[in-house]
């Protein structure tokens, strides 16, 4: 397997007025044609690690790498038209909430034919058949009907597919998904994890699967990396995770619920300064 | 794994106009109240407040048996509800009594100065959106920038500014020092007689009758007055512009639109200005409303002959009829502006669109 | 309690008032107050705001040992029109020989008077109503706010020119008129800062305690929209000023001799091309106040309500 991506000592940090927050503190891992989770809590730096590789980190932000190689493109040095002409089109990024992270005032069909007239010269005539042909490979069915109805008018799990559709009708090559199903109803998420799971299988594309849910990304990745505060915990293959070594992701184990057993009194994640150091 | 995604469109559409026939009814409702409001208000303060309104009429060396007379003629023997009654009917058939100063009715007196309070106005609101727009937009992406610190002083001085004393020192400087402009007024007296204007808005009509000089002589009246104006609005919509863009540009969805790969431009005018744009459409429609009102103040230092320098000249008589007459005119175009303004949001929201 | 721990463990004041776990209600105010000065004085020019306000102030106090002259009583006969620059009167003098700098100075005391009462008269009965608006919602709400929209809805200078242009012209009706043309705003903001707080739990507790709707409107609700409050006062306070110096302009507010900024503008207008200082000098005036007010008014917003600090 080829590497696509690689990253090494990346870190993100953010001046403020009360001293610089450091977000990410030197992580690395590389990244092939396959399905990489990062777990961690809120703040732990997962979703800057996705953004710096997006090359969407604040502009008032600090980032450094000893590595930050995409397909053979130095990503830190490459001038911002190249890194623009990249997202999108080869690397993208779906987002929490479709609620929030589509144009409201914009019809659906507009948004996703935008990302494809703005990487590839095609007639609107094209664009608009592709777009209602990437509806309907998210399994939107009467995509013609959606393709003109504006983000509001749709439910979360549809919005979602379109955010999907969106991200891949360019056809990227890695995908950074940054808690795609978090914002969604219990009963929708397994809907567009499939549908999500279909298409990165189909396309031969990597993803970089971003939750806060351990148990969803091991059965989902090939590989998880655990963050905290910063920092890669623990890498391990999601079949291992059994054998997780390190105390913070046994922990984050150990909140599961499990069915027929008595979990009084519930676990508390124990954490340890040094693991912060 | 395949799923259904049912939309029952039947039930939506019959919801929809159902909402329709709610919103034109809230609508009708808003509009009634308002100007009865208005009514009421203008009644109260030229009716209730005066000790003696036969008096402030007639003035307190009439004969008593003329006061006696227009005091019948007035329907001020009448119960105060009925005397509204009168007074509401009469001002929803444009009857607003006779002005002293003129001897003309009110109303028509109005019809012929309001066009160039209109004109001025309407001017003044396109010069102060097409530079605050932009300048607004500038000082939101260029945040804490030294751009962003001048849009901020120079909206900051138009809120705190006298709008006659500048309009004072203006007409100092560009007409009496420079003669970048011509002497306060709306026409040169040249063309006073040789030009008939056919809506009122001079421009408009000189422009239509291809009378070029005209045009230049009304343009080089107007444009210190209507720059004056537009520098007002100007301070008010950068402001709101800045303030609407920070908000849109630290949306969810910009940040998909970078990660689509587009462009900066595409990205602040494309997407976070066409969502500002839906509450910026209040704002302009507030600073229109806001520019006709002060025209009060800018019309008396410029010799414009608009409604302003009407009911400021009626004040300055005690000519109440005029006053409240131009009151109500100026109030009406207000509702009508908070109502058209609110159906434009209506159709630049899809949002509110489907309820 | 406070001062036992002063005692125990030497700190400073700073880290007293930054303490996260204050011992008495009067360290935690203190604390609170400093954090919100702290951040309003890192916004110089909201302090410039505010020491412009102050400065206003001590000339309104001190105006009859500040002025070289007397407001009222000029020198007709050797000094009309003097310019500025011109011995012994600063900023120059007017037509009838009073020395301008004098007359601005014994203006603030005007100028303080007419914002200093709409407040009083306006905030107040835009609280209330807001406040009950929010707080009985059902019909009340309904009725109080559509009369506050139907207000909202007018034209504020016009319709303060026909109150005063009744009433007859004079300081007094010209505050009144502002006054009941600015309420509305308040009311507003006062009542979207009760529906906020009408379902907490806090107000559940003390209606629970069988505290009388008054007593939690009075106590409970009306304390919590006092800083958007005063934040919007502080801004509108450079619109009173305007809006006081335009009916002076056009005559309608303080009578002559009364040296009010706007009638003074007006009453320069004339020498306007020859004797230019008459009307530029008051002008000036009523600028530097109402920037420092609207500089204030914007400091307090940011400092007061961090969430609206982007604007």
């Amino acid at each position: 397997m080829s590497t696509m991506l690689t990253v090494d000592d990346l870190r993100v940090s953010f001046p403020t007025r009360s001293g610089l927050i450091e977000a990410v503190r030197g992580v690395s891992f590389t990244l092939g044609r396959e399905r990489l989770g990062i777990v961690g809590e809120s703040g732990s730096g997962k979703s800057q690690t996705g953004r710096a590789i997006m090359g969407l980190t604040p502009a008032h932000a600090k980032i450094s790498a000893k590595t930050l190689n995409f397909d053979g493109i130095d990503l830190l040095t490459a001038p911002a038209k190249v890194r623009r002409s990249l997202r999108g089109s080869r690397i993208a990024m779906i987002l929490q909430d479709p609620k929030y992270s589509l144009n409201p005032v914009m019809s659906i069909g507009r948004q996703i034919v935008e990302t494809l007239r703005t990487h590839e010269n095609v007639s609107k005539r094209e664009a608009r058949d592709r777009a209602i042909s990437m509806l309907e490979a998210v399994q939107i069915r009467d995509a013609g009907r959606v393709f003109d109805l504006h983000p509001h008018e749709v439910s979360g799990g549809m919005g979602q597919r379109a955010m999907i559709a969106m991200m891949l009708i360019a056809g990227p090559e890695l995908l950074v998904a940054d808690e795609p199903t978090s914002a969604l109803d219990v009963t929708v998420q397994l809907e567009v994890l499939g549908i999500l799971d279909k298409l990165v299988a189909d396309r031969g594309m990597g993803l970089i699967f971003i939750s806060h849910d351990l148990r969803l990304v091991s059965s989902f990745c090939d590989r998880v990396i655990v963050m905290y505060a910063g920092k890669i915990v623990e890498e391990l293959a999601a079949s291992d995770l059994g054998n997780a070594k390190h105390p913070y992701t046994q922990g984050l184990l150990n909140c599961m619920p499990t069915l027929g057993t008595n979990r009084h009194p519930l676990p508390v994640l124990d954490r340890q300064p040094e693991w912060a150091l | 794994m395949s799923i259904p995604e049912t939309v029952p469109t039947a039930g939506r559409s019959r919801a929809r106009a159902n909402g329709w026939a709610k919103s034109i009814l809230r609508f009708l409702v808003i509009i009634v109240t308002t100007y009865l409001g208005l009514l009421a208000v203008t009644f109260f303060i030229g009716r209730v407040i005066p000790i003696d309104p036969v008096l402030a009429v007639l003035g307190d060396r009439a004969p008593a048996h003329v006061v006696e007379r227009t005091r019948e003629l007035m329907g001020f023997n009448k119960p105060l509800y009925e005397q509204f009654y009168i007074y509401v009917r009469d001002a929803l058939t444009g009857n607003f009594g006779t002005s002293v100063l003129t001897t003309n009715p009110v109303m028509s007196d109005i019809r012929r100065v309001f066009p160039a309070t209109l004109e001025l106005a309407t001017l003044g609101t396109i010069i102060g959106s097409l530079i605050g727009v932009p300048l607004g937009v500038l000082a939101a992406v260029k945040r804490g920038s030294i751009a962003d610190q001048i849009v901020r002083v120079v909206g900051l001085v138009g809120y705190s500014v006298p709008i006659f004393w500048l309009a004072l020192l203006s007409l100092l400087f560009f007409y009496a020092k420079l003669r970048w402009v011509a002497y306060p007024g709306r026409i040169d007296i040249v063309y006073e007689y040789s030009f008939t204007p056919i809506t009122g808005l001079y421009l408009l009509d000189s422009l239509w009758q291809g009378q070029w000089d005209v045009f230049r002589d009304v343009f080089r009246h107007i444009i210190l007055p209507a720059g004056l104006l537009g520098y007002f609005s100007l301070a008010y919509i950068s402001r709101m512009t800045r303030s609407f863009m920070l908000n849109e540009l630290g949306q969810e969805y910009i940040v998909a639109a970078r990660a689509k790969g587009l462009s900066e431009t595409r990205i602040i005018w494309g997407h976070a200005l066409r969502n500002a744009a839906v509450p910026l459409v209040t704002v302009i429609a507030l600073s229109y409303a806001g520019l006709l009102e002060g025209s009060v103040l800018t019309e008396t230092v410029f010799a414009w002959p608009g409604l302003g320098l009407y009911i400021t000249n009626s004040l300055q008589n005690a000519d109440m009829n005029a006053v409240l007459g131009g009151t109500i005119v100026i109030g009406s175009v207000f509702i009508a502006i908070n109502i058209l303004s609110d159906l434009l949001y209506r159709t630049l929201d899809p949002r509110t669109r489907a309820r | 309690m406070s001062q036992s721990t002063l005692q125990t463990t030497p700190m400073t004041c700073r880290q007293w008032l930054m303490s996260d776990r204050p011992q008495s209600r009067l360290q935690a105010r203190l604390g609170r107050a400093y954090m919100t000065w702290q951040r309003f004085s890192a916004n110089k020019l909201a302090v410039a705001g505010l020491c412009i306000i102050l400065l206003l102030i001590l000339i309104a106090i001190f105006a009859d040992v500040l002025a070289p002259h007397s407001p009222v009583i000029g020198n007709l006969g050797g000094a009309r029109l003097l310019p500025p620059g011109s011995p012994g009167y600063l900023l120059g003098t007017d037509d009838q020989g009073r020395d301008i700098l004098s007359r601005l100075l014994h203006g603030s005391r005007l100028t303080l008077l007419v914002i200093v009462l709409v407040a009083i008269i306006a905030a107040p009965i835009g609280l209330l109503v807001g406040a009950i608006s929010g707080y009985a919602g059902g019909w009340v709400d309904a009725v109080l706010m559509r009369i506050t929209d139907i207000f909202l809805a007018f034209p504020k200078l016009v319709l303060a020119l026909a109150f005063v242009a009744a009433m007859g012209p004079g300081i007094q009706n010209a505050i009144i008129a502002i006054a009941i043309t600015s309420w509305p705003p308040y009311a507003r903001i006062a009542r979207a800062e009760t529906l906020s707080v009408r379902n907490s739990d806090y107000i559940a507790a003390v209606r629970l305690m069988g505290a009388s709707p008054f007593r939690i409107v009075l106590r409970h609700v009306m304390p919590m929209c006092m800083s958007s409050l005063i934040v919007r006062v502080t801004l509108d306070m450079a619109g009173i000023i305007l809006t006081a110096a335009g009916l002076g302009f056009l005559g309608l507010g303080a009578q002559p001799p009364l040296p009010e900024w706007g009638a003074m503008i007006a009453s320069g207008r004339r020498f306007i091309l020859d004797q230019w200082w008459v009307a530029t000098m008051p002008g000036i005036a009523i600028l530097i106040v109402s920037l420092g007010f609207n500089l204030l008014g914007d400091g307090l917003r940011d400092a007061l309500d961090p969430r609206e600090s982007g604007q």
